[in-house]
């Protein structure tokens, strides 16, 4: 079938099965492979996107589902002279990330959450961050993060 | 994991989501949220030959005061009931749990209807249905049924809805806020319960429901019978296990399971002043 869709902004169409989940035509279809899979299993939130700016685990949604959406992925977040926003920023400057597998799902997962809740606690953070694992166990600087991004107010979130 | 082939097409209204019922019979299949759906699909464990989308449908998506209750629309996604403030006012115990079900993503597509017409025992929102004493509504190719929450759950992953009928409401009195009491053991944050007890306070007294402690969700109702013979919290939550019928499995023991459950409903009781 057809599928149509915003992706960063990009207006996508691709012929897919209806079988074709979101993470593999955002990856295999639409070419973008920032996003990545780790469980399968909707558990690690590697594959976590935007849909119209809520945080979703892709590896869970049919592309078919997301057919007309908005649709953000890592590589929508900076701007297009390559400069990182404010959460991968904060990511950077913290040392949020040791092997960077679970970093995309987890900037996309603080980027919904900061949209819902813009001055979280850090418990907000922890809590906000339940569908994300990080098999580094590197939560405390994830969290650091999360904390310094909110603390940042750009121009055009 | 790639799901065996379906066709797929998006219902404009529940009328044609009906039809396709009608037409399709056993082939067909609702397609809500795809929380619990799709992880089976991608497993193999089910296999419809046509998934009916009724997601779009979002005339099914609401969260309204009725005067003496709360209507939801069975498309309310849980984060728009953990954050309606007509939820959070008239229903907080709804609104509380559905904050508390997996995780922020998943939360940002399950829907209530999903939810309660899968018959998981080992979901939230359906004990809380029970305790509340909620009804349902169903609508088919005669129209719209009521069912009530004690005739809803009929056994494991089975409810009493017809295959050629959607969920399209779900009805609860209205709770007063700080009168209940939810209590759910999970290992890791975003699980499901091992086991879940919650317990509210209305006119009519006390109700008491039970997550995962058999193949459907339960109502304490020994406990609840209790607590109208005036026993208090200690005595009354040693029935919670009564009649129970949990799995074992690696999260715990069927002994495990009820001794938790024990536990967990005198720590809800506490909260509702029992
Ligand atoms: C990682 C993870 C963690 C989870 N944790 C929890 C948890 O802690 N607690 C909890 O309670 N749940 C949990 N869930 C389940 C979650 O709440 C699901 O969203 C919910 O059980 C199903 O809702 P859905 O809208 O996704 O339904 P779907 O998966 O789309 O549908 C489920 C079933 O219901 C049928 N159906 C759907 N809508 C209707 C309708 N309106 N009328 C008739 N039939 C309908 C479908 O045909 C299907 O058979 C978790 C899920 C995941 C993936
Ligand atoms: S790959 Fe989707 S949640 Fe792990
Ligand atoms: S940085 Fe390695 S999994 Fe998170």
């Amino acid at each position: 079938m057809r599928i149509e869709m915003m992706v960063n902004a990009n207006a996508e169409s691709h012929d897919v099965e209806a079988r074709t989940l979101l993470v593999h035509y955002l990856r295999d279809a639409v070419g973008l492979t920032g996003t990545n899979v780790g469980c399968d299993t909707t558990s690690c939130g590697a594959c976590t996107v935007l849909m119209n700016g809520e945080s979703v685990k892709s590896c869970t949604v049919l592309a078919a589902q997301a057919a007309g959406e908005a649709i953000t992925t890592i590589e929508g977040l900076g701007d297009e002279f390559g400069q990182m926003d404010r959460v991968q920023q904060a990511f950077q400057d913290c040392h949020g990330l040791q092997c960077g597998y679970c970093t995309p799902g987890m900037v996309m997962a603080v980027t919904s959450l900061l949209r819902e809740n813009p001055e979280p606690t850090e418990a907000d953070v922890r809590l906000g961050l339940e569908g994300n694992l990080c098999r580094c166990t590197g939560y405390h600087n994830i969290v650091e993060a999360a904390l310094a991004a909110s603390r940042v107010h750009e121009v055009h979130q | 994991m790639i799901p065996a082939s379906f066709d797929y097409v998006r219902a404009a209204t529940v009328e044609e989501a009906i039809d396709l019922l009608v037409q399709h019979g056993d082939d067909a299949k609702l397609l809500a949220g795809g929380h619990s759906l799709l992880p089976l699909m991608k497993m193999r464990l089910a296999q419809p030959a046509l998934l009916v989308d009724i997601a779009p449908l979002r005339a099914l998506s609401y969260v309204r005061d009725e005067h003496d209750h709360v209507a939801v629309g069975a498309l309310t996604r849980h984060h728009d009931l953990a954050n309606s403030p007509v939820a959070i006012s008239g229903a907080s115990v709804l609104a509380h749990v559905a904050g508390q079900i997996g995780d922020p993503q998943v939360r940002h597509r399950g829907t209530i209807g999903g939810s309660i017409a899968h018959g998981d025992p080992a979901s939230d929102l359906p004990a809380v249905l029970l305790a509340l004493g909620a009804t349902m509504v169903a609508q088919g190719p005669t129209g719209r049924r009521e069912i009530s929450a004690a005739d809803f759950f009929v056994s494991f992953f089975e409810v009493a809805l017809a295959p050629d009928e959607v969920l399209v409401e779900v009805r609860v009195p209205k709770s007063s806020p700080g009168q209940w009491g939810f209590e759910k053991l999970t290992k890791r944050a975003q699980d499901w319960a091992i086991v879940g007890a919650v317990a509210v306070r209305s006119s009519s007294g006390v109700g008491v429901g039970l997550i995962n402690m058999g193949p459907v969700p339960l109502r304490a109702s020994g406990v609840e019978a209790a607590i109208a013979s005036g026993k208090d919290a200690k005595e009354a939550a040693e029935l919670a296990s009564e009649g129970t019928e949990p799995s074992a499995d690696f999260n715990g023991s069927l002994e495990y399971r009820q001794h938790v459950a024990r536990v967990l409903v005198r720590r809800a009781l506490e909260k509702v002043g029992v």
